[in-house]
């Protein structure tokens, strides 16, 4: 758990305007009650149960672990979840406690689209009226998700400011917050942002891992040695890591975005190349220049293309709970193909980080030892960026 | 007593208020900068406040926004703000407060980010991203190097909040107009006003209001619930649109409004 003032260790906190102060402070005791509320908890679990479709198959990946011919590989299909990847969890656990609080309008930032999706999904359903900024150059490349949330009842904003990506899309959300706090909840889409936001998505999201820890137990896993999961801003891997965070013996690694190398200038790996600072309310490792000026990240994968990362995982590295790697867009791709060729699903290019590494795991494994990945969500969104980066096949 | 609660005390004492503005360090580029602080304070400036351009200033509306984008753009760095204030000490006296985010000061390294400002010879530090709960990051060193943090209180700040940073307060309490960002047209001021009341309660600090005050209209209003009143976003649009001499017109309009309203 963070301190009183958000902290988990020395990073997290709430660098934010005065003027958000209170809702924060508001959101965290709003939030603390309902966690334990029953009646609450009992209409989270019934959406993700019958709207979501939850819980999610730990799948025994055959065919894949005969490719490796070492150690058995298990994928968490968050990919079969309602809208398409994990984002659902958090968005579903927000509207609600949106929704207790009695505020009617929610505002989100989104980068490829799905967790704005996600919110526009939620939004109709609960019928909350829906903001979300995104990127220009990012509502250029995801016409698809653009089109969904505007199908869906929401109001799709451009942003121009900055840089105009998914950074300059979260400030404006914030900016957006502050100026409209007391009518409208934000909706984070990651373990980011000021607290109580890290510690609350975390809540929602570690039901991937909770129902792993059970499903281990069904599938007869004795030997589990390594668990998987992407990073951008951290939630699925922080949803996968949490139940396991005190579980020394099982290796937890958190695969980020490493672009074009890097030991170029174009990669999104804020733990690996970064150092830490404050980017939207958060102490935590941050991509950044001598001044403390953010530097524009890059990653094939739209959803990892975050400068920073949640400030859990800033802890978790330096504390050496998981270790966190890098690979670049081309292992990406290898995976992505790979696993729509042997196992016959196309994960999201997000995920394919994850499964990249498997290369590098796979071979140290012993047959009795089990690896699972985290399939944070299906690929059927980045096929335009797949046609257009592999050609015809 | 420093450069700064001088000043502003000096102005409370004699039945003034004082007219705080807000330029982008390097927008468009440094010279023009070091030119308008110095035409502002001939028409009457009271206290500069130099924004130390970050790139993702979520305080700020979109005319801030874009001054330090563009500032970023043509080379803006922080030594480089450094210097600027040395160049204006060269020549002024005028108070001087440095405006900035968090990360611009630990990007720099806090100590020296502080120290280096305080040596080029500012009187004072707003940081809009730290609140109450996190001033314990820079507290200590601003004391240390003898300039006051300036603290900011909003118009959702509740009671209990009101007080203890009102408490804290040194040099003068920032006191934001309005939930939202910099810049706009803002002409009801009875919310702030209401909380300014609480806070003078507590302290004697002088008052200064800010966000949305583009005019003499806004200023004057504003005036009535504080001791001093701060321009920023229509400054920038003023050196943008019409140069140097549209800044000076605004602040000469709003000088005169003040003090017309004063005696």
């Amino acid at each position: 758990m963070p301190d009183k003032n958000g902290k988990f260790g020395e990073f997290g906190g709430r660098f934010v305007p005065e003027t958000v102060m209170p809702a924060l402070i508001e959101l965290e005791e709003r939030y603390e009650a309902l966690k334990n509320d029953a009646s609450f908890q009992e209409e989270l679990h019934f959406y993700l149960q019958e709207y979501a479709g939850r819980p999610t198959a730990l799948y025994f990946a055959k065919n894949l672990t005969a490719h490796y011919g070492r150690g058995k590989i298990y994928l968490k299909r968050e990919d079969l979840l309602h809208t398409g990847a994990h984002k659902i969890n958090n968005a579903i656990g927000q509207a609600l406690l949106a929704r207790r609080m009695g505020k009617k309008k929610i505002v989100a930032e989104t980068g490829a689209g799905q967790h704005g999706v996600a919110c526009a999904t939620v939004a109709a359903l609960f019928g909350l009226e829906c903001r979300v900024y995104m990127g220009k150059e990012d509502i250029e490349r995801q016409a698809l998700n653009v089109f969904r949330m505007r199908l869906l009842g929401t109001e799709v904003i451009p942003v121009t400011s900055g840089t105009g990506t998914l950074k300059d899309a979260t400030s404006e959300a914030i900016r957006y917050w502050v100026t409209n706090v007391e009518d409208t909840h934000y909706i984070i889409g990651s373990v980011v942002g000021p607290h109580p936001y890290p510690m609350i998505v975390r809540d929602f999201q570690k039901i991937i891992g909770e129902e792993v820890k059970e499903q281990i137990l069904k599938c007869n896993i004795e030997k589990l040695k390594y668990i998987v999961a992407c990073i951008g801003g951290g939630s699925n891997a922080m949803g996968m890591f949490y139940s396991f965070r005190n579980d020394k013996e099982i290796i937890k690694i958190g695969v980020e975005a490493a672009g074009k190398g890097i030991t170029t200038n174009e990669h999104a790996a804020s733990l690996t190349k970064g150092r830490p600072g404050v980017l939207h309310g958060a102490f935590s490792y941050l991509l950044q220049d001598k001044d403390g000026q953010i530097i524009e990240p890059y990653s094939i994968s739209a959803g990892l293309d975050y400068p920073g990362v949640g400030p859990e995982h800033s802890f978790f590295k330096d504390s050496g709970i998981v270790e966190y790697q890098a690979v670049t867009d081309e292992e990406a791709l290898q995976a992505f193909k790979r696993l729509a060729r042997i196992e016959g699903i196309i994960p999201a290019l997000e995920s394919s980080h994850a499964l990249s590494y498997l290369e590098e795991i796979m071979p140290k494994t012993q047959v009795d030892e089990t690896v699972i990945v985290c399939l944070s969500g299906r690929g059927d969104k980045d096929v335009d960026m797949a046609i257009k980066v592999m050609g015809g096949l | 007593m420093s450069n700064l609660s001088e000043t502003l005390q000096g102005l409370k004492a004699s039945g003034r208020k004082g007219l705080i503005v807000y330029l982008t360090a390097g927008y468009p580029d440094y010279a023009t900068t070091l030119e308008t602080v110095l035409a502002m304070e001939a028409e009457g400036a009271d206290v500069i406040e130099i924004g130390i351009p970050f790139s993702d200033p979520i305080a700020d509306g979109p005319v801030i926004q874009h001054a330090a984008t563009l500032a970023l753009k043509t080379g803006s760095t922080t030594a480089k703000s450094i210097e600027l204030v040395a160049q204006i000490r060269k020549s002024s006296r005028i108070p001087l407060v440095v405006m900035t985010y968090v990360n611009s000061i630990l990007g720099y390294g806090k100590e020296k980010f502080i120290a280096d400002f305080v040596k080029a010879g500012i009187d004072g530090l707003i940081v809009p991203d730290l609140p109450l709960e996190e001033t314990g990051l820079l507290e200590d060193i601003c004391k240390r190097q003898g300039i006051p943090l300036i603290g900011l209180i909003a118009p959702t700040s509740t009671v209990d909040r009101i007080k203890c940073i009102a408490q804290k307060a040194e040099g003068f309490l920032y006191c934001v107009s309005n939930t939202g960002v910099t810049g706009g047209q803002h002409n009801n001021y009875d919310q702030i006003g209401t909380v300014i009341k609480a806070a003078r309660q507590v302290s004697q600090i002088p008052m200064a209001i800010g966000f949305g005050i583009g005019n003499s209209q806004g200023a004057s209003a504003a005036a009535r619930y504080a001791d001093a009143v701060i321009v920023g976003s229509a400054i920038l649009e003023k050196l943008t649109n019409e140069g140097i001499a549209g800044v000076r017109n605004l602040v000469r309009s709003i000088r005169e409004t003040l003090d017309g309203e004063s005696e």
